[in-house]
């Protein structure tokens, strides 16, 4: 399904080289001893999920803030655009860490890691803690590279719905839930599973009835 | 048919990437069809049409409010892939005002006892997101069913769902919190990992509430490997030890176990955190924490280095050695590349400066702050000036070092913050006398500089300068220099409230030099024809310079240049007539001593509460409204004085209204900075207010000869914290610490109570689940008892482990106490439980001292 780009933004193929960075768990001590880590929030731990490519395209946007979740979506737009500023002007090879109290409120820190052409970030407040946060990403970067097998930036494009099955699995209502990528994929594939189920349960009596309908 | 000739979410996608259109008519297409295609009473249609919006909603920020009722139709849908578009777009688009959100209950409700986990998780999640009062009171008896279901997934997306139910309605906590407790001995370190995060997140809103159930933590802190668990566990422990200080000394040894075990950074960071938060008085743990986090600034990866300064900055204020010790690497992590670093490193320096260090750390900073971004240079000059200024030049010995920073401050290229420095400036001219000189000379300098005109940051400074040099002219080494830098031309390029305090300085200058001029006449009642000229020379130049002010078109610019060109003009004759002194009748000769005398009366730092210290007269209405008033007598309103109203400024004199009140002796202008040769009705005023004036006519014994007396303050001596010169610092130093003047301190106190006040608001908002958390505590503790008394297998190793730590004389009392009450020997665990249940009775929670 690797469709040609002749969209109007470009995009690039590159694989996001998830393999190359896996630093073997330099944080934590290795992918076996990552945890599960099922958090919560009066104060919303994580607060909230983006995805944007280099060009400030947003790829997947979860808020988990229930103050910015009431926002408008066009001031949902615009503090994607803020984050999005503040990462390009950042230079490579500096710390992963921002402080943006003045986008999502006090106590707010932001991680982000940079994939070839996509930026993942995560917002979340004192609750957490910054190097598993980084963690969570790299979780998160691994698990959809098992899923579309060398995921690319395309893969996250065409593939919205199963995008948020992961991250459903992983963050629960802005608290971590689940950091074992092979449990993430087993529930990510019985829910494909599931759908796939009962689609086909309902295209036969479905298209049969259309027929009927239609002439 | 519609169904078969639908888009696809894929295709909208693809189509997007093709579309020659133009983002938004494309989007504006896609939204006509699907807005037809959610109309459709085939669900198919209709899901994909809202999986359609809600793909829009979330990348391009279109409005999917209008689609509710649509997405309660597909989340009713039996087909779970319906269900969870449905569930969805409900997370994504629902708020609190969602009118449709009443009809959802009974679907979740449905869901959450559904047999597929999947749709259960579905709903969870749902009601994690969208949980609103109405609906976390009804479905909490389902959440508490999963809370004890089989199946681990379940279980503990059950688990995350609890917080948002307990923060929307805090009954629930009655329902649900034993099962929340039972699941900390679990066994499943998923739903361990959940559980915990909801009592770090419960703890963190008020962690009293949590603390009897420090016991339950500390084994898990002590037995988990999870660091996951560990972290949050790290995170409640540093919660309660804000609360009960005595925990700290029992979780130092596990906390140091850890840090000294693990190879994971995450966790090391994060009892390095705890430590040095948390139990900062447990030496040990904390020389471990600092050891820990000197490993940290040696690492190559930049978030390591930024988190080790991190954790140094929260250690600084109690710990100050451990940031000297690693001063080397916060110097170095100055010229990092990473902006994160370099800050933290800048507030670390700054929290080590001392009065002893201060100039050499300025001096290092200041080359950073002349090689860096505009952005990170400002910085370190705004955390210099907020230091160096802190509770009154506290740590500044050396002022005239300090004036001549100040200045060099405003020659970095970079430099924004203007209107600091000026402030400063005036500040330490008014309240460190023996920095006037060195604070001239430095003026001096600032004003002939061309490169500042040019910068409009730095305007406020030139505005302080100027001020500077006209208000302690007695200093300046050369007037007529000075009045040739405040009469440039190239001075039109500030503003005109700028250049209205030029003109006025000039004044004072040219005060000061007819002043000296005339004085010098009468001593030697003859004159040398060099002073003659010199003294007209610069009249010359003034008349020169500030003639085609007269003409400008700011009113303040154009009135003050007449002044200075009248009082010339009165004053050229009398120059021109070389009149004697003796001769008392020159008018200029004594409007000039009458100036001189207004100019030389020093002003003085003005007090934040000055005025509340001026009370209120009887019969004086303040709150009236006096709106009615005018048309009453607004005829007899107009011709009021207005000598009495401009006067308080301190530097908005003009010749013209002094004249008047050099007539009428200074008739009645209640705030006036007054002459001392003024009338005794004023001196009557003055005894009368005196306490409210910050200028002071008493005369100094101990004055030196000096022209002024000094302090300039008030009469309440109180007021006056005149730093004492501490003897020990004599030593240190040669040369002693100038008298700085400092107001009353008072005001300080003041915004911290309200401060505290404001914080202790804030925590209302959270008592009805505190107060809930604890009661069912209570409850699950007496349950606990009655099942430990009556099977108490472990008991014995927890008896040891309790009452090991206990304190002594503490366990004796309370041995006593126990005895009284039902004499049967009881461990330390018992002893806190019913104490618990004591408190039960009673109302009130006792924090048990279970671990102490």
């Amino acid at each position: 399904m690797k469709v040609t780009t002749r969209g109007s933004f470009p995009i690039s193929y590159e694989s996001l080289r998830v393999k190359q960075k896996v630093r073997g768990g330099v944080h934590h001590q290795g992918p076996n001893e990552i945890g599960v880590l099922g958090v919560s929030g009066i104060v919303k731990m994580i607060k909230a999920v983006m995805m944007m490519n280099t060009q400030g395209k947003p790829r997947l946007a979860k808020f988990y803030d229930f103050l910015v979740r009431c926002l408008p979506v066009e001031k949902q737009q615009e503090l994607i655009r803020g984050v999005f500023s503040v990462l390009s002007s950042r230079p490579e090879n500096v710390s992963n860490f921002l402080e943006i109290d003045s986008l999502f409120g006090p106590d707010s820190r932001l991680v982000y890691k940079h994939y070839a052409t996509l930026y993942f970030v995560l917002v979340f407040d004192g609750s957490e803690n910054e190097l598993a946060m980084l963690d969570l990403i790299q979780v998160l970067v691994e698990t959809l590279d098992k899923c579309f097998s060398n995921v690319c930036e395309l893969d996250i494009v065409f593939n919205y719905s199963k995008m948020h099955t992961v991250l459903d699995e992983i963050v629960f209502g802005g608290q971590v839930l689940e950091t074992r990528s092979d449990e993430i994929m087993k529930a990510v594939e019985e829910i494909s599973k599931l759908e796939a189920a009962s689609n086909s349960i309902s295209l036969v009596p479905k298209s049969v009835s259309g027929w009927r309908g239609g002439r | 048919m519609d169904n078969l000739f639908q888009r696809s979410l894929e295709d909208l996608i693809k189509g997007f990437r093709l579309q020659l259109l133009g983002e938004s008519s494309f989007i504006s297409r896609a939204l006509e069809e699907i807005r037809r295609e959610v109309k459709a009473t085939d669900l198919s249609t209709k899901s994909t049409a809202l999986h359609k919006l809600s793909y829009l909603a979330a990348i391009h920020g279109v409005d999917m409010s209008w689609a509710a009722f649509h997405a309660l139709e597909v989340v009713s849908s039996s087909r779970f892939h319906h269900k969870r578009i449905g569930y969805q777009a409900i997370t994504q688009s629902f708020h609190d005002q969602t009118s449709v959100l009443l009809l959802i209950t009974n679907q979740l409700r449905k869901d959450l006892n559904s047999v597929n986990e999947y749709e259960v998780s579905l709903a969870l999640e749902c009601l994690s997101r969208i949980g609103t009062r109405d609906l976390a009171r009804d479905l909490s008896p389902e959440v508490f069913t999963l809370l004890g279901s089989s199946k681990s997934f379940v279980r503990k997306k059950a688990t995350g769902v609890v917080l948002r139910v307990f923060d929307k309605y805090p009954d629930a906590v009655k329902v649900c919190f034993k099962r929340l407790v039972e699941n900390l001995e679990t066994s499943d370190p998923q739903i361990l990992s959940a559980v915990v995060g909801v009592f770090c997140e419960l703890a963190s809103k008020d962690p009293t509430s949590c603390l009897p159930l420090a016991p339950e933590f500390f084994k898990i802190l002590v037995d988990s490997r999870n660091n996951w668990v560990l972290i949050k566990l790290l995170k409640i422990f540093s919660k309660l030890a804000s609360v009960e200080p005595r925990l700290g000394r029992k979780v130092a040894e596990p906390i140091c176990e850890h840090m000294k075990r693990t190879v994971a950074k995450s966790l090391v960071f994060e009892c390095v955190r705890t430590v040095v938060s948390s139990l900062s008085d447990h030496e040990a743990a904390v020389e471990l924490a600092v050891a820990k986090i000197r490993e940290f600034l040696v690492e190559d990866d930049p978030n390591l280095k930024y988190l080790g300064l991190h954790a140094l900055s929260i250690a600084a204020p109690k710990h100050l050695w451990a940031v000297l010790e690693n001063k080397e690497a916060v110097v170095k992590a100055l010229s990092d590349e990473d902006p994160n670093v370099k800050l933290e490193a800048l507030h670390l320096l700054m929290a080590m400066v001392t009065e002893d260090n201060v100039s050499e750390i300025s001096r290092i900073l200041m080359n950073y702050a002349l090689k860096s971004d505009p952005l990170f240079c400002n910085e370190i000059i705004i955390s210099v000036l907020s230091v160096c200024s802190r509770n009154a030049y506290e740590i500044i010995v050396d002022f005239d070092w300090y004036v001549s920073l100040l200045g060099e401050m405003a020659r970095i290229p970079h430099c924004q913050r203007g209107e600091e420095i000026e402030h400063q400036l005036i500040d330490i001219g008014m309240r460190v006398r023996d920095a006037r000189p060195q604070l001239v000379r430095v003026s001096w300098a600032l004003l002939i500089d061309p490169a500042l005109l040019g910068n409009m940051f730095l305007h406020p400074i030139l505005s302080a300068a100027s001020w500077v040099s006209g208000e302690y002219v007695e200093f300046s080494k050369n007037p007529y220099e000075l009045v040739e830098a405040l009469v440039q031309p190239r001075t039109d390029l500030l503003p005109p409230y700028i250049r209205a305090i030029y003109i006025h300085s000039v004044f004072k200058v040219l005060v000061f030099c007819l002043g000296s001029y005339f004085s010098a006449q009468e001593s030697s009642s003859g004159s040398s024809s060099t002073v003659y000229e010199s003294i007209l020379n610069l009249v010359n130049v003034i008349e020169i310079g500030v003639w085609p002010l007269s003409g400008a078109y700011d009113v303040e610019v154009q009135e003050r240049a007449k002044n200075v060109l009248g009082f010339i003009g009165m004053a050229k004759q009398d120059i021109a007539k070389n009149v004697n002194l003796q001769d008392n009748d020159a008018e200029a000769c004594r409007v000039t001593a009458f100036m001189e005398d207004m100019f030389s009366e020093e002003l003085g730092p003005i007090s934040a509460n000055a005025q509340e210290k001026v009370c209120v007269p009887d019969g004086l209405e303040l709150e009236e409204n006096l709106g009615d008033l005018e048309e009453i007598c607004g005829k007899f309103l107009k011709p009021v004085e207005s000598d009495s109203v401009s006067c308080t400024d301190k530097i908005s004199f003009s010749v013209s209204k002094l004249r008047i009140r050099d007539q009428q002796e200074a008739s009645s202008s209640s705030t006036s900075l007054p002459a001392k040769a003024s009338s005794s009705l004023l001196a009557e005023h003055r005894k009368r207010h005196g306490m409210y004036y910050l200028t002071s006519e008493k005369n100094d014994p101990d004055s030196n000869g000096t022209p002024k007396d000094y302090p300039p303050a008030n009469d309440l001596a109180s007021e006056i914290l005149l730093d004492p010169l501490d003897p020990k610092r004599k030593a240190k130093h040669r040369k002693s610490r100038p008298v700085v003047v400092k107001l009353d301190e008072g005001g300080e106190s003041r915004i911290t109570t309200s401060q505290a006040k404001t914080k202790q608001e804030s925590v209302t908002d959270d008592e009805s689940l505190s107060r809930a958390i604890q009661s069912a505590l209570l409850v699950n503790k007496k349950g606990k008892e009655r099942e430990k008394c009556e099977g108490n297998s472990n008991l014995v190793v927890q008896e040891e482990e309790t009452s090991r730590i206990e304190k002594p004389q503490n366990s004796e009392k309370k041995k006593k106490k126990k005895k009284k009450k039902n004499g049967e020997r009881t461990s330390g665990k018992h002893r806190s439980r019913r104490r618990s249940e004591v408190a039960s009775s009673s109302e009130q929670v006792e924090i048990p001292d279970l671990l102490l």
